[in-house]
This record gives structure tokens, sequence and C-alpha cells, in this order.
């Protein structure tokens, strides 16, 4: 089966792109990007199951994790650095999504979204931590230690001067939704979100060979 | 090498294993050069048509180039059958396998054993002392006798990690892929340490003789066997030594005495006897020191990437076992973190395992998967069918 951020994220990327996936997990978006779109692809991955079946599938993808080692990657080595599910994970969202514009051209960031109108009602009426699609785990086992809304992210973009190129709402099993994080009821709406991020007045190359606007159609 | 026959009767010396006489002096990092130098190295599988399939399997410190097939003297398995051989992950029906002795080894490479031409007597402490550097200039010149421009794959675990890291550093051009496993880019205090431990072991046995041991017809036997012991002991990790042994005595109860009353004290004897059977004392020194001298970094303005500038193109592959406590993961981390910057394609991962150092030689599943995976990618994109 294949994620539905999967299929966004592949449509998304340039043919034949430099790719590096943060969180790579088995290699199941390495693979498919390589298959679909020839993408040269490196991939990191924290746990060591992970990158062994990567490695199994002649995938380059390098034991690591993203607070510590995209400081050793040099600027712009990649056109695309994808980090899909995987922020609110890490240890320092902010300085992660500054080191991904610094390492790649694009960045490609999929997150759940922590002002979903269902994760609001569990908290307010339940008085419980959310178990949603996006949230499937229970707070006790949950790898997520920084949980955003779409509103927190969308403002330390601004913060980091990042500018949004596009931006879809996914939902379990329903094709992406192109939206504008910026409004105010999508922040209700959005189970998870897809964000394509370029630096702000970084000139990025134009992506995904067409209109903006269709990129996530 | 211009006649094909026999460039192909060299070139597949086949596991017995064939000795390359060089033509051109070897000369050494220290300034030093040794003429009529000789290279001892086995084969494995067929070189093809294209001469494209071929790699080079660098060994480690305390072994020889009988990496695979059978040892010709001793009819035991190669040190790597694990990993080297018919439908292995370094699979000899489609590469073409070359193993040779190290530079100062006692395998039948030129080293402190062998005869000095200038003297007509064995080299002994005369003998320059030689680098990972040097041991890799005389890998190559066995290459370009055999006429192989390009490998398709540098391979080594440990001391032979350190040889492909140097290999990336200093030929970068004649090799498409590389794998390190369980090595660092240099030697840290601990490993000199201990290696000092080993080496005045064996000159402080009053058999050694200045190294002039083998002219005096005696053996430094219980130097070398003690240095042996202090080593193998890195090689384990402290999990493996308890699981294996414990507490468990040799026999009932106590001696009251020096005797081996503990298993891992007879287990230790037993490895450092039977080192001594097979392994030079004079080549442990020149060895050992050629690994403390190994400083990748501080060869290249003391950055590591700069080392592997000229290396972006090959892929590589770097391994550490979760347990090694002498070249632990994070001189690993630091090997990748280079290769990353240096914009090289580099995958790594940390094997779990509590068998320590050796883990590489031993039955290590996810490491023999991840590796063949690697192999057969690298292989997919260099056109090896």
């Amino acid at each position: 089966m294949t994620r539905e951020d999967f299929r966004e994220i592949v449509r998304l990327v340039r043919p034949g792109s430099r790719v590096l996936d943060v969180g790579c997990g088995e290699g199941d978006l390495l693979e498919l990007l390589a298959r679909e779109k020839g993408v040269d692809g490196r991939g990191l991955e924290i746990s060591p199951e992970g990158v062994s079946a990567c490695m199994a599938r002649g995938l380059a993808v390098a034991q690591g994790d993203a607070d510590d080692d995209l400081d050793y990657f040099p600027a712009r080595a990649f056109d695309y650095a994808v980090l899909s599910q995987t922020l609110p994970q890490v240890r320092q969202p902010r300085h992660v999504l500054a080191e991904l514009l610094r390492i790649a051209e694009h960045a490609i960031v999929s997150l759940p979204n922590f002002g979903h109108w269902r994760v609001r009602f569990d908290l307010l009426a339940g008085g419980r931590m959310p178990v949603t699609h996006a949230l499937p785990t229970p707070w006790w086992a949950t790898g997520n230690i920084h949980l955003c809304t779409v509103r927190d992210f969308t403002e330390l973009c601004d913060d980091l001067a990042l500018r949004i190129e596009a931006c879809a709402a996914l939902a379990n099993g329903k094709p992406a939704r192109p939206m504008d994080p910026k409004h105010p009821l999508e922040n209700w709406r959005a189970e998870s979100a897809l964000f394509l991020l370029s630096r702000e007045g970084g000139g990025g190359a134009p992506v995904g060979g067409g209109e903006k606007t269709d990129l996530f159609g | 090498m211009s006649d094909g026959e026999t460039a192909g009767d060299i070139l597949e010396a086949g596991a017995e294993g064939a000795v390359l006489a060089s033509p051109a002096p070897l000369r050494l990092e220290s300034g030093a050069v040794i003429d009529g130098l000789e290279i001892a190295y086995c084969t494995y599988g067929r070189l093809n048509a294209e001469r494209s399939n071929a790699v080079l399997v660098c060994h480690p410190l305390t072994l020889d180039q009988h990496a695979s097939g059978r040892h010709p003297k001793t009819g035991k398995a190669g040190w790597w059958s694990q990993v080297a051989g018919p439908g292995r992950p370094l699979d000899t029906d489609r590469y073409f396998v070359i193993c040779a002795n190290v530079l100062s080894g006692c395998g039948g490479t030129t080293g402190p054993g062998s005869i000095d031409p200038a003297t007509g007597e064995p080299y002994g402490m005369k003998f320059p002392v030689v680098t990972v550097a040097d041991m890799v200039r005389a890998q190559a010149l066995l290459l370009d006798a055999l006429g192989i421009e390009r490998l398709f794959a540098v391979v080594g675990g440990s001391m032979g990690g350190m040889q492909v890291l140097q290999w990336a550093a200093d030929y970068p051009e004649r090799m498409f892929s590389a794998v390190c496993i369980g090595a660092a880019p240099r030697h840290s205090a601990q490993n000199i340490a201990f290696h000092e431990v080993g080496r005045q072991a064996i000159m402080a046995d009053p058999y050694w003789r200045g190294g002039d041991y083998a002219r005096q017809g005696v053996r430094p036997e219980k130097g070398l066997a003690v240095a042996r012991m202090a080593a193998h002991i890195t090689y384990l990790s402290e999990a493996a030594l308890q699981r294996k042994f414990g507490r468990e005595l040799q026999r009932d109860g106590l001696s009251w005495g020096f005797d081996a009353d503990f298993q891992v004290e007879s287990y230790l004897r037993h490895q450092g006897a039977a080192f001594v059977d097979r392994f030079d004392a004079n080549s442990y020194l020149y060895i050992t020191r050629a690994l403390d001298y190994f400083d990748l970094a501080a060869a290249h303005g003391g950055s590591l990437a700069e080392a592997f500038r000229r290396a972006r193109d090959v892929r590589f592959g770097v391994f550490s076992f979760s347990s090694d406590w002498l070249y632990p993961t994070p001189e690993s981390r630091q090997i990748v973190r280079a290769l990353n910057a240096a914009g090289a394609r580099a995958s790594f991962v940390e094997i779990e395992t509590d068998k320590g150092h050796d883990a590489f030689f031993l039955d290590e599943p996810v490491l023999h998967a991840a590796l063949a995976g690697f192999l057969a990618s690298a292989a997919q994109a260099r056109g090896l069918a």
C-alpha cells in the first residue's frame, strides 16, 4: 500500500533530480521515486533495521538522524529534501527545517495537523490525547515530541523566511486537495498537510515541469 | 603482459596463490625504497572480458591472502569464506576477487622476514617502516602488473577497511565502489596503546634478539603470544566473553596457583599459542606501526572530507558493529559524515551484534544481506549483468 503523501511526493518531484529522503524507513518512497521518476536518491534513517532493509534493496541510505547529520551535507547538494511525517519526531524542528533548505533547493514536508477538528474535539470533549488516522499511536507510545498545527508550521516558515510554493491537505484514502495553508478554515479541515518549500528569494528552479497550481491536482 | 595467455595464467592465481615479482621498485612514504618487491596474492572467480568485475579484498592485521577457497597448507576454509565465495555476498561466480598479502606481512609478500637483496640476509629491523599508504601503493603495483586499470570494488574490514579508505584518497579513479567494515579514519590513543603493549611484549622476549631472531635460529614465541592475547581481547566484546566463558573453571575447584584456572585464560593461551605458528613477530611490529601511523585527515590538512574530495563518484558502503570497542561506531560515522561533506554517495549501517570487532568474520546475516544489496546495486550501475 502506498501512503497518500508518497503519491503526492512522487508527482511533485522532477524526473532525474537528486533527492534526500530524511527518515526514509525501509526505503518505500525512495524505491518509488527511483522507479517512477528516475531520481538519484539518498536516504537518512535512524533505525538499523530500516537502513539494513534499504541497503538490501540496493538503496543508498546512511544511518543517522535529522537533528545531527544534516549539518554534514554541503549546501545545495540536493534538488529536494523530503521529510515525510518525521518533523514532529525530531528534537529541533526549527533547525532541521532550516538545514533542509540549506542542503536542498526545495523541501517537501508532510506532517499531521494537530489543529484538525477531530483532534480538537478529542481534547475538548474527551479530555484525552487524540488518537486519529493521522496520529494513530497513543500518547505513551508515540515518537512525536513536537506536534504542531498547520498554522504553527506556516508561522515557522515565515519566521525562517521560507516560501510555501504549494500546499495540499491529505486525508486517508482520498486524493490530495490543494489548499491555502493560511486560510483559518483549513487548519480545522486538514488531517495532514504536505508543503513544498523553498528559500525566500532563493531563486529555486521551477519544479514539477508545469504550473504550480497543478502540482497537487 | 603482451602475451594474452601468460597474462591469463598469472592473472588467475587461484586459491593456491602466486607471487608477483614487481618490475618496479616501491618508493615508500618515508623516502626509503624497496627493490625486488614481491607480492603474494590469490584470486577467486574469473576476470571478465572487459576486465570490469575485479574486486580487491584488503585483509586485516593478522590474516593473509587466503580470503576464500581452501588454504593450500592448512586445508582450512579461507578467513572470509562467509562473505567471499560462490553464492556469497561477494559472489565469486560474478566477481573476480583478488586478495594480496599486505606489504611487511609474512604470507609471501616482502616484509621484515624477507631476504634483503643488499645483504643476502633477512631484513629484520633493517626493513623500512611502512604505512597504510605504502601497502595500498604495493596493491596498485600488483593491479598494474595484472592489467587491471579500474576495480569494481575495494573491500575490507578492520585494517583492510583503512586500506579501502586510503584507496579512496589515493586512487579514486581506479575504483567504482568501496566497502569499509569496522574501521576508523585514524588510530586512536587507545588503539596505539594496545599495540604498544603487544610490541613491548615481543621486544621483551629474550628470543627477539633485536629483531635478528631469524638469523640466530630462534623465535620470540612467548612475546608474540602475549601480544596476540592482549589484542584478541580487543576483538571481542565484554558481553561475548561473558557469554562464552563467564567465570567457568577449567577443572573442579581453584588450583590456588597460576595455572589457567578460568576457561577464559585457557582460551587466550590457546589463541596465543596458535598464533605464533602462523605469524611472524617482526611482521607484527611493522604492521601495527603502520596502523598507528594511520591518520587520513592529518595527511589532508586535517580535513577528512578533503581526503575524499576526489572520491565523490565512488559508491561507499560503510558498516560498523554496535559492540565493537576497537573501532567503535562513532569512527565510522565520522567517515560517513566526511563522505557526505565531500559529496560522495555513502551508505552506512551499524549492525546490532554483541560479537564485537570480530563480527565481520562471523555469520552476521544482516551484514551479509546489506552487503549483497549494496554490491548488487553497484554492479547494476556498473553494467555488470
